[in-house]
């Protein structure tokens, strides 16, 4: 039938059965996250009293969306995606204006009873204006001008929507580097920004001294793996030494003495639970104002998030090894993670399956990323490439960071678990986002500019 | 380019690679490596609800339970569900105004939380609780929960069945965390005593709750949970109408009750005064009143009869000659010649007789109350040649008081009763500067049961019903069986049936002492006390002690052969033991054995459960006190006869608290004891006080 089929032709269902089994087990998730003993399973799909209830609508509406995507020429992509990318821009500037403000973001534009997030759309629009620049003819990505136009494609959408106070959401576009990179973009930029991004990370988690090591052995190994192209690059030697004094120095200087000599107690407490850590200063004077602080905002101060934090922590924890089983998980069914249908769904996993469930789970997502970035390099045209590539970062970029932020190595900053976690705009978007994708690979012998 | 490009597909994937790599290491060190999750989330969401059984109920030696369980309601709030009610009805309904109602409202909030029910009005009155369950659908968010009270319908034998109040701290702690904040616990009497056995067994059912602590349903559909038992009943050898008659005997006195059956060593009653009614100390009412009885002066709470120590006075004597007929000191034959004092020693002990023979066997002597006899016989106990010196003998001569269980815990089934006091010889030679520098001269007022020995009234008793028996016991103990006995209850039963056998004491030995005590009330110091069908036997004692007037005490059993009944009664600064202990002990006895009390002796109970022995201190005490309270509250129009009435000049050195330092080694003291002769028993004043009396 496959083989019949002339529009199914080429789609690579590998894709689109991983595509299945995520979206399933998300709705999986979100159900053993509300259902109580007792409750009548399928009434919330037709009532819609119930998030599950709505996410399984959502599914519908995303395999009809499906279709027609794959049922659409490829040429309409590449012919539309400026327009899409300034329809795009538009509605998140509208929302910025008409929206409504849903837990002090202004990034929802509510039409009927649906809510959408434009800034989650413009995701894919983003992604394809982003292709259809370095596809064309005449751009050279290798020069500097034309990488500069790229980041600013990736990062003007991200403006707007730091303006709308979602700052989780505007991170992502970053990721658009990860694909810029593959066309040509100097490496030292992504190691650069990674590298910063990491080591303020890492210098909120552990102790000065713990990274000083850890930088040491990791330049030592580093030099150890690259000693014979010293003799090509003298200056090698001298980026990983400057390298290693500059995280260091970081590390262990300039981020302990911004925390604790710049920063106000307040800023310190927000800085710290944001990585799950308890900020108990030591001088008592401090101690009072924050507690003074703490007293007058009710306890609802930024510290909600080291609460988020430190539950998920304790329900992926109490999983073990094989995991307490479905519908068996005491925190994930009885909300004690906040925000569990949405940011922090992988506690649900961690705690029903244990490490062996996350793992597999994990798997899925590598097998995912992997099928994708293989697809883009079997792509004859550079914008289904670059496409490709954005897709696989962007997927990678919500991954890792919503996986780190519930086990406590990643700032809790609020960006959805791809096809999983509960929300119509997001599981839009990823949709889009890869069926896009299934319909540009199936066309993967035409050059698409 | 395609080289560079393929390399950095490579790096792309490195990248994915490595940072999944990280989070499966964070997982594998959360999820296997650290174990502290596990329990953190078990904590988190699953609690255990205790399931309160019933408390086993006691029932008196007639099977009639002198103390029950009743329900009672207490109104809840859960201030999160507490939606447009109608504050005034139920505040009008409560009797509180709105003020009132939402400082409550608040301070459940502070406590459990808005999620979490917390009591709003506890122990709600039976006709309030009826109104409220009427109107209980107006009030969304309140409820009305059921808690079990003790209630006692005789109102009476507060001091031994104890009182059951909330665990603190400490009891939390000392039970290894067996009790959870605001369980109820047995805190004194039989309660304590048989807390395990009343209590029951607690059932635990184990509940998922969530963030906001909501019960969720049960944890694993309530595999692990334990139903709950109730508390097994206790049969006691308490006689509650006798118990209620002593009580009432002891209206407005200071003072004890003491009842024992000899022959099986089971309390009859046991009654302290003041007393109070144990209804006022069970449920709501116990904040209430519980601090107001612990301040109280005369202290309502402290039970006389196994704490309180009073120097057993001339009811001490038949103790005495046994010890010396047991040693071979003397034959109940033996005499003495007193001519109104005991002059051996260097201070005389003055004797209230002094015609010739009055002294002349021990039989005569016991009757007569002979301080001279006692005296001389309890010297010869103390230096008996049998051992090298004083201080040997006197080790003896405690060994017997031990043995007849003074000085030492009978163990009777109530906690903290105390041991009172025989000496030691260290005491004595801290006195006197050293062991040889005392001889029998010096402790020679033991023998008259004074000096430093004291007893408590279940001691009392106890010696009694050993000489009722003639020379074994049990100990004395409430508790005959428990409901459905098992090997464990063995702990709390075994040691009271248990024979004691004191001394190998000859029974004619015995017999002239019984015979002794039985002419007290023939021609003795009670010959007026009489029960009618009844031959009964007695001393009397009018113990002197440092605290003011002469403590009255009797002790008796009765029928003289085959006795069923064994009475102590102590009452403080009443003065003779036969004016005020006798008449007690006499009517106790009559009630007892013949089921009734006669006409001519109701006129005798009417006079002495009226009488008001309360000393002067205490009741300067009560006027002190409810004097400033009046003016707190404003009072100005104090009653003048009243203030005439009361007022009370104080001794200065007067400090009223006879039973907490009865061995205090204050040198004022002992110069008062030592300079002062005692005054032993009397006989002379004996018939025209009571001539007095009965008038």
């Amino acid at each position: 039938m496959r083989n019949d089929n002339s529009i199914a032709k080429g789609v690579d269902w590998s894709i689109i059965i991983l595509y299945a089994i995520l979206v399933i087990i998300g709705l999986f998730m979100i159900f053993a996250n509300e259902y109580k003993e007792g409750d009548n399973i399928f009434e919330p799909f037709f009532t819609q009293n119930r998030d599950y209830g709505k996410q399984g609508l959502w599914i519908c509406v995303c395999a009809v969306l499906a279709t027609f995507i794959v049922l659409t020429d490829s040429k309409f992509f590449t012919a539309t995606a400026n327009l899409l990318y300034a329809f795009g821009i538009v509605l998140c500037i509208a929302a910025l204006f008409i929206g409504s403000e849903v837990k002090g973001s202004k990034s929802w534009i509510v039409l009927g009873g649906f809510r959408l997030q434009p800034s989650e759309l413009c995701k894919v629009f983003t992604c394809l204006a982003l292709a259809k620049f370095i596809s064309r003819q005449e751009t050279d990505f290798s020069k500097t001008q034309s990488q500069l136009v790229g980041a600013a494609i990736a990062l003007f959408p991200a403006i707007i929507t730091v303006a709308q106070n979602e700052t989780g959401l505007a991170l992502v576009y970053f990721s658009f580097f990860l694909a810029m990179y593959r066309e040509g973009l100097p490496p030292f930029i992504l190691i650069a920004g990674a590298s910063i991004a990491v080591i303020l990370i890492l210098s909120l988690i552990f102790a000065p001294l713990t990274l000083l090591i850890f930088y040491s052995v990791l330049a030592l190994l580093v030099i150890f793996f690259t000693r014979g192209l010293f003799k090509r690059t003298p200056l090698l030697l001298w980026i990983i030494v400057i390298t290693w004094v500059m995280a260091s120095v970081i590390s262990s200087l300039a981020i302990p003495y911004l925390i604790n000599n710049v920063m106000k107690p307040y800023q310190r407490d927000r800085i710290y639970s944001l990585v799950g850590k308890p900020y108990i200063p030591q001088n008592l004077e401090e101690r009072a104002e924050l507690e003074k602080l703490k007293a007058k905002t009710k306890g609802k101060s930024q510290n909600q998030s080291e609460y988020n934090v430190i539950q998920s922590k304790i329900a992926i924890g109490s999983g073990g090894f094989i995991g307490k089983g479905y519908l068996k998980g005491t925190q994930t069914r009885y909300d004690f993670v906040p925000e569990q249908r949405t940011d922090f769904i992988f506690c649900t996993i961690g705690e029903g399956f244990g490490f062996i469930g996350s793992f597999i789970f994990l798997l899925l997502y590598a097998i995912l990323l992997f099928r994708i970035v293989r697809i883009a390099e079997r792509q004859r045209s550079t914008f289904s490439r670059v496409y490709a590539y954005s897709v696989a970062s962007i997927f990678f970029f919500h991954i890792a960071i919503n996986i780190c932020m519930t086990i406590g190595l990643a700032p809790v900053i609020g960006i959805p678990l791809p096809l999983i976690s509960y929300g119509g705009s997001s599981l839009l978007t990823f949709t889009l986002l890869l069926f896009i994708l299934v319909r540009l690979d199936a066309d993967r012998q035409m050059i698409l500019r | 380019m395609p080289a560079i490009n393929h390399s950095r597909k490579r790096v792309i994937q490195l990248v994915f690679i490595s940072v999944f790599l990280v989070i499966v290491v964070q997982l594998f060190n959360l999820q296997i490596i650290s174990n502290k999750y596990a329990n953190l989330a078990l904590n988190n969401a699953v609690t255990k609800k205790i399931a309160y059984p019933s408390r086993g109920i006691i029932f008196d030696r007639k099977g009639k339970a002198i103390i029950e369980n009743v329900a009672r309601f207490d109104l809840m709030i859960t201030p999160s569900q507490v939606k447009g009610i109608d504050t005034a009805t139920l505040c009008r309904l409560l009797q509180i105004d709105t003020a009132e109602y939402h400082k409550r409202f608040v301070s459940s909030i502070i406590k459990n939380g808005s999620y979490r029910p917390s009591v709003f009005e506890s122990f709600v009155a039976a006709q309030l609780q009826a109104q409220l369950e009427e109107n209980m659908y107006k009030f969304p968010g309140f409820y009305l929960s059921e808690r079990p009270v003790r209630s006692y319908p005789f109102k009476a034998a507060a001091h031994i069945l104890g009182y059951v109040a909330e665990v603190d701290t400490s009891i939390i702690r000392r039970s290894g965390y067996f009790y959870q904040m605001g369980d109820l616990v047995g805190r004194s009497g039989l309660e304590k005593t048989y807390e395990r056995v009343l209590m029951g067994q607690r059932g635990i059912n184990y509940l998922v709750k969530d963030n906001k602590n909501r019960i969720q349903g049960s944890y694993e559909k309530g595999v692990f949970d334990t139903s709950a038992e109730a508390g097994r009943n206790l049969y006691s050898s308490i006689d509650i109408e006798l118990q209620q008659l002593a009580e009432k005997l002891l209206n407005s006195k200071i003072g004890s009750i003491v009842a024992i059956n000899p022959k099986t060593g089971g309390v009859l009653a046991m009654a302290s005064g003041p007393s109070y009614d144990p209804n006022d100390l069970a449920g709501g009412a116990f904040r209430k009143n519980w601090g107001r009885m612990a301040m109280d002066t005369a202290r309502p709470l402290y039970n006389r009869a196994i704490k309180g120590q009073y120097p057993p006075g001339s009811t001490f004597k038949p103790l005495g000659a046994l010890v010396a007929l047991d040693q071979g000191l003397i034959s109940p034959s033996y005499g003495y010649g007193c001519y109104g004092a005991y002059y051996a020693c260097r201070r005389p002990v003055k004797c209230t007789h002094a015609g010739h023979g009055h002294a002349a066997s021990l039989r005569i002597a016991l009757a007569n109350s002979c301080n001279s006899y006692f005296c001389h016989i309890f010297r010869m106990a103390i230096d008996n040649p049998a051992y090298r010196n004083p201080t040997e003998g006197y080790l003896k001569w405690k060994e017997y008081m031990n043995s007849f269980g003074m000085g030492v815990k009978l163990g009777i089934d109530l906690p903290s009763e105390d041991y009172a006091s025989i000496p030691d010889t260290s005491k004595y030679n801290k006195d006197f500067g050293g062991a040889r520098r005392w001889n029998s001269c010096n402790i020679v007022t033991l023998g008259i049961g004074q000096d430093r020995m004291t007893a408590t009234p279940l001691q009392m008793a106890n010696v009694t019903s050993i000489i009722a028996n003639r020379g074994y016991y049990y100990t004395p103990h409430f508790i005959d069986s428990i409901q459905d006995e098992t090997e464990g209850d063995s702990v709390y039963l075994t040691r009271y049936r248990q024979k004691h056998t004191v001394t190998h004491i000859a029974d004619s030995s015995y017999e002239a002492v019984v015979n002794g005590m039985h002419d007290v009330t023939i021609y003795g110091t009670a010959s007026f006390l009489r029960i009618p069908g009844i031959e009964y036997c007695a001393k009397t004692g009018t113990a002197q002690n440092p605290h003011g007037k002469n403590h009255s005490i009797f002790t008796c059993f009765a029928p003289k052969n085959n006795p069923r009944i064994a009475v102590s009664v102590v009452i403080e600064n009443a003065g003779y033991g036969a004016t005020w202990a006798g008449p007690i002990a006499t009517l106790i006895m009559e009630k007892y054995l013949n089921d009734t009390i006669s006409n001519s002796s109701n006129h005798t109970l009417e006079r002495v459960s009226k009488a008001d022995l309360i000393p002067a201190a205490i009741k300067r005490w009560y006027y002190v006190r409810d004097s400033i309270r009046n003016a707190k509250l404003g009072v100005k129009d104090v009653n003048v006869d009243t203030v005439i009435e009361t007022i009370v000049v104080v001794p200065k050195k007067t400090t009223f608290d006879p039973e907490a330092e009865p061995n205090r080694n204050d040198s004022n003291e002992l110069n008062i004891e030592k300079g002062t002769m005692l005054l032993p028993d009397d006989k002379k004043s004996k018939p025209d006080s009571t001539i007095n009396e009965k008038r």
